[in-house]
């Protein structure tokens, strides 16, 4: 399955992936971020059931220094 | 003497609000926002680094949210669209925080406010259930707009953000403070110390601020500078200054007993 995070093409060896699992495949777990798909934020509570599908364009962005 | 600075039904004891932005680490910039007194900090929302950050410590690591008011910013937006898009994601980011700072930019040079896209962007926010701080040029007409939408605070600026400039047109900041009937905080523009302490004498609620602090040889001090200075300005202001004479012949000395 292909999705593109933060605008980056990225290829997942797997037919079902929640966000949940995403954020397990991407090392981010435990780290306070907030995720759009495709335009929508997925609340966090969503995350794990909210099921993935090929082409779903992603934003997962965090808190950074900022003035 | 309770003086406290209320901003969308909270009371806060520093009128100094900073920029967690261009310190040379997390350390450091605790450590300036420590001298600073600052209770409420901004920060920016970026897409997170993907791959690189096993372990990483974050800026929340050093910041933690329950010693801090977070104000999350829109830096970096041109349109509306943008900045209510990603104030939407700071507001899940922060487990349902309301309180923001809306700026939209105008241009990449100068980063002066697009104030209709601001305006646009301030109506869907306030609509939308969120506490808007709002980044604005000094224009009395447009501060009025934006505290007619519902705005919690409008912020112009004293001169371009980084420019370290001062404050290039106090006369427009006190007709918008003479007018405002929310808190008006200068934000952008303070350069050092005597700046912020000015904003704060001519009415100001208060004063937001990163490069200046930032981009001092010592951040730190400089940090330390301007806690006593929007000190000091807030209580000349409360104190009401004397008035301005070309000279006045009314010497403080006694102008009787003199020897002879």
């Amino acid at each position: 399955m292909q999705l593109t995070i933060n605008g980056k093409a990225r290829d997942f060896a797997v037919t079902q992936l929640t966000v949940a699992e995403l954020v397990l495949q991407l090392s981010l777990e435990g780290k306070r971020l907030a995720i759009e798909r495709n335009g929508e934020i997925v609340p966090r509570s969503q995350f794990a059931n909210t099921l993935l599908a090929a082409g779903d364009q992603l934003e997962i962005v965090g808190a950074v220094g900022g003035g | 003497m309770s003086d406290s600075l209320n901003i969308a039904g909270k009371s806060y004891q520093s009128r100094l609000l900073v920029g967690t932005g261009k310190y040379q680490d997390f350390k450091q910039t605790r450590a300036a926002i420590d001298a600073s007194g600052a209770e409420i900090v901004t920060v920016a929302i970026r897409r997170t680094n993907i791959g690189q950050t096993a372990g990483e410590p974050s800026l929340l690591d050093f910041l933690p949210p329950d010693q801090f008011t977070y104000l999350p910013n829109t830096a970096g937006c041109y349109s509306a669209d943008d900045a209510v898009r990603t104030l939407r994601l700071a507001r899940e980011l922060l487990d349902g925080h309301t309180l923001v700072k809306l700026e939209v930019l105008g241009d990449p040079n100068t980063l002066y406010p697009n104030m209709i896209e601001t305006i646009a962007a301030a109506k869907v926010l306030v609509k939308d259930g969120f506490d808007v701080m709002v980044y604005c040029s000094d224009d009395p007409i447009m501060a009025k707009q934006l505290e007619d939408i519902g705005c919690c605070a409008v912020m112009p600026l004293a001169s371009l953000i980084g420019s370290g400039m001062g404050i290039l047109n106090p006369w427009n900041l006190q007709i918008i403070i003479a007018n405002a009937n929310i808190p008006v905080l200068v934000d952008a523009g303070v350069g050092t110390a005597s700046d912020a302490a000015i904003a704060m004498e001519l009415g100001c609620q208060g004063v937001l601020m990163n490069t200046a602090i930032a981009a001092a040889r010592d951040p730190i001090q400089m940090a330390g500078a301007m806690k006593k200075a929007v000190e000091a300005g807030r209580e000349a202001y409360l104190a009401g200054r004397m008035a301005k004479k070309l000279y006045s012949a009314s010497p403080s000395s006694p102008t009787t007993g003199l020897i002879s």
